[in-house]
């Protein structure tokens, strides 16, 4: 179809091992920190009276890590692959590609030690100070230049779902991070944020939401589209579903932010138009579900033979839960109910471990062994790792609702003469057994991603690493 | 009150809002039907990335679709009867602080005429009542615990509310007034006015008078530099001023810690206590209840204070 083709091209596989050898690094690493601060939470002398390992400080060295180390990694590896893969060209340019590594391997390591010192914008999932942010700009520019330059050269007319998503991610992330990072620096580890009360927190959410809806859901939609067809050896399920779940997807995802600050100083008509798109996001992001499964129509029989795929479509399957549990958590009434309780983090981990890591668990499975020309070490080990993982969510996302239910309850009782049923700390001892359960669910989920350590190690030592031709056009 | 500087912002949220869910319609309807020529439902598209991946060209699923037109039908009619659409308020009228003045309103009618009627009781009468006093005490586990503790038993800074040793006064009234308007404790910090060696000498004079053993040398000189600089809040007996907050000196109890050490420090860097004004949180009647749980804690019977 072009001329630019050139014989014996090959795709670049490099960069796409080293951000999905660092997706397995960082994702130990953010849960393991993840699992210590559950710990504290459970049994506070963990933190030993040592400033720097307090669950203030480390709670954000989970968050940044597992976001941007785990799910962030991940999502470079999988779109520098996938957009190789279904463009049939070799990524737009290789040091460009070489610099996003690098770059965003320094951003992670900046975060794991600058925010236990304390160094913080205090804007949650945004904590890095000024100067990593702008390497964090500059490595998504580049990202962005990459991706879409790649695009630039595709060598099939249609442009593939996946690539759709991912790129909608690219381009909303770079919008995201550069508005709710405006700050002026007044020294070299310090800034202020450009905006204050009530805009500040709205500015705080429409970021925090949409690093959910777009990082953790449209980038892990582009995922989906690409592992789960090829694991099942199956067509998508529906093309026109998949355009319409998109542009739904996109538009309707940026409004949803008011919903985290329901009942509070932010005006009535954002809270209810916040509240309203949320409620109308249920159904695009259901397709993104529906889409995913139903790929597997006439081959489900493969389900019961093959642990990656069962992780794919569990994956899937926690996504459709997660995405009728938010819409719902939204509405007003019910938000009353469950704010600031722990129903809230049982909801975002159902999302981020259920959807987000068990999807990118499956493409590492898929992809790893595939990067370095191997079958995997062992499929039963994969196997073992599917079910701790799943019975470690089971743990972990059960006994945060049954927490978050009894705080809500507890917060609201009322006695027949207008006062409290119970104090707060009361509350706080009716959930400790839970928030035991929680540590445990973790420590399952930590010990799978170990055991996959293991199993991708065992696969790819002494293994010459794969050269894979771009194949030739048709 | 409008949220806006001008009528532009209104028409800013307006359009997108209404072109928004207009488009999300009518890009289903259209996506719903087969485009003519397009492949027939459940084909291939024909389009083939990576050896292998292709897309049929299904249907969107009738239920999801209804779904969909389900939500948008919600969310337009809750824009009609909500405040979401700029400056339009809503069929309903309905606005976040006029449900909590409602709400507010409904409890104070229901638990009114009984907070009325142990407001006009006086404390050591209250302080008998076990009622009056299950109250207060549910009050206290909502509002005073953080600070003083589950068992009103105190935290260093903090009073132990159960003894008979006052800051303030131990009186009904007394307690009643620390609650409702709440007390400031100020102890200056000595340290750069006495210096170390002379801040020493009276932390030795202090820690004695509770009975302890002590370097007698400098506490006697410590006895002096008490008369000049201390005497004047804590009393030349060290016995404190309810007056002014001045704590006692000479028992066992201490508010910060009675350690050597901890003297020193009081002493060297001083102290500020604070007790917040409940009476604008809480109104005249809880804030009286409060009191008589109090009261009631250093007073069992109601009468004679509780054995120390």
């Amino acid at each position: 179809m072009s001329a630019t083709t050139t014989p014996n091209e090959m795709y670049n596989y490099k960069v796409v091992r080293q951000f999905a050898i660092m997706t397995i690094v960082w994702g130990i690493i953010g849960m393991a920190v993840g699992l210590y601060a559950a710990g504290e939470l459970a049994w506070p002398a963990l933190n030993f009276d040592n400033p720097y390992i307090t669950f203030s400080l480390i709670r954000p060295v989970h968050t940044n890590l597992v976001i941007f180390g785990f799910g962030g990694c991940g999502l470079f590896a999988t779109s520098y692959y996938v957009v190789q893969r279904t463009c049939h060209t070799r990524l737009f340019s290789d040091k460009l590609a070489a610099f996003t590594f690098w770059g965003w391997q320094l951003v992670l390591v900046g975060a794991m030690f600058s925010l236990p010192l304390g160094y913080t914008s205090s804007k949650e999932y945004a904590e890095m100070e000024w100067p990593l942010d702008l390497v964090i700009l500059v490595v998504w520019v580049a990202y962005a230049v990459v991706f879409f330059g790649t695009i630039g050269r595709r060598r099939i007319r249609h442009i593939y779902v996946a690539n759709w998503f991912y790129g909608g991610f690219i381009l909303a992330i770079a919008i995201l991070h550069i508005f709710n990072n405006l700050e002026i620096p007044y020294s070299w580890f310090h800034s202020y944020g450009v905006y204050a009360g009530v805009q500040d927190a709205m500015v705080q959410w429409w970021y925090g939401h949409n690093a959910v809806g777009f990082l953790l859901t449209a980038g892990f939609l582009g995922m989906m589209y690409y592992f789960i067809p090829k694991q099942a050896n199956r067509p998508v399920y529906s093309y026109r579903l998949s355009v319409v779940h998109f542009w739904a997807l996109i538009f309707t995802y940026i409004w949803a932010g008011p919903h985290h600050l329901m009942y509070t100083a932010l005006p009535d008509w954002t809270q209810s138009l916040g509240m309203v798109f949320s409620l109308i996001l249920l159904a695009p992001s259901w397709g993104g579900m529906i889409n995913g499964i139903m790929t597997l129509s006439g081959a489900w029989y493969k389900l019961r033979t093959d642990p990656i795929l069962k992780f794919l479509i569990v994956a899937v399957s926690f996504y459709g839960m997660s995405t009728f549990e938010g819409p719902m958590m939204a509405i007003k009434t019910v938000n009353g109910l469950t704010h600031y309780t722990d129903w809230v983090i049982g909801h975002v981990h159902s999302g981020a471990l259920g959807w987000v890591a068990m999807i990118t668990i499956g493409s590492m499975y898929y992809l790893i062994p595939r990067l370095f020309g191997r079958e995997i070490h062992s499929l039963k080990l994969v196997e073992v790792h599917f079910w701790i993982a799943t019975v470690g969510i089971v743990l972990y996302v059960a006994s945060m609702w049954i927490a978050g239910l009894m705080e809500g309850l507890m917060w609201r009782a009322v006695n027949s003469d207008g006062t409290l049923t119970y104090s707060f700390i009361e509350s706080v001892a009716a959930v400790h057994p839970f928030y035991i359960v929680r540590f445990l669910g973790g420590a399952f989920f930590l010990s799978g991603m170990l055991l996959m350590a293991y199993n991708l190690m065992r696969t790819i030592v002494g293994v010459q690493p794969v050269e894979a031709p771009v194949p030739a056009v048709a | 009150m409008s949220d806006f500087t001008s009528g532009f912002w209104n028409w800013f949220i307006d359009v997108p809002v209404i072109l928004g869910i207009l488009a999300l319609f009518i890009f289903n309807i259209r996506m719903a039907r087969r485009r003519p020529g397009a492949k027939k439902e459940g084909e291939s598209t024909g389009h083939v990335w990576d050896g292998d991946l292709s897309e049929l060209n299904n249907p969107l699923p009738g239920w999801w679709l209804k779904m969909f037109y389900l939500t948008l039908v919600i969310g337009v009619i809750y824009l009609i009867l909500y405040p979401g659409l700029g400056n339009f308020p809503g069929v309903l009228h309905w606005t976040e602080i006029k449900q909590y003045n409602a709400e507010v309103k409904a409890a104070e009618a229901q638990y009114a005429p009984l907070y009325a009627r142990y407001l006009k009781e006086p404390i050591p009468v209250l302080a008998k009542d076990p009622k009056a006093l299950l109250t207060g005490g549910r009050l206290f586990q909502t509002h005073c615990i953080a600070c003083h503790g589950m068992d009103a038993g105190g935290n260093p800074g903090f009073p132990n509310l159960r003894d008979h040793d006052w800051l303030h006064g131990g009186t009904p009234a007394d307690i009643e007034q620390s609650i409702a308007h709440g007390r400031d404790g100020r102890m200056p910090a000595w340290g750069k006015i006495l210096g170390k060696q002379r801040v020493r000498e009276v932390a030795e004079y202090v820690v004695s008078l509770s009975g302890r053993k002590v370097d007698p040398e400098q506490a006697a000189a410590g006895h002096k530099i008490f008369a000049t600089y201390c005497a004047a809040c804590h009393g030349a007996d060290a016995k404190g001023n309810q007056q002014i907050g001045a704590p006692n000196l000479t028992d066992r109890i201490w508010l910060y810690g009675g350690s050597l050490p901890t003297v020193i420090q009081t002493i060297t860097y001083g102290r500020h206590g604070h007790m917040p004004a409940w009476l604008p949180r809480l109104g005249a009647a809880r804030v009286h209840l409060l009191a008589a749980y109090i009261y009631s804690l250093s007073h069992p019977a109601g009468g004679a204070p509780a054995a120390p």
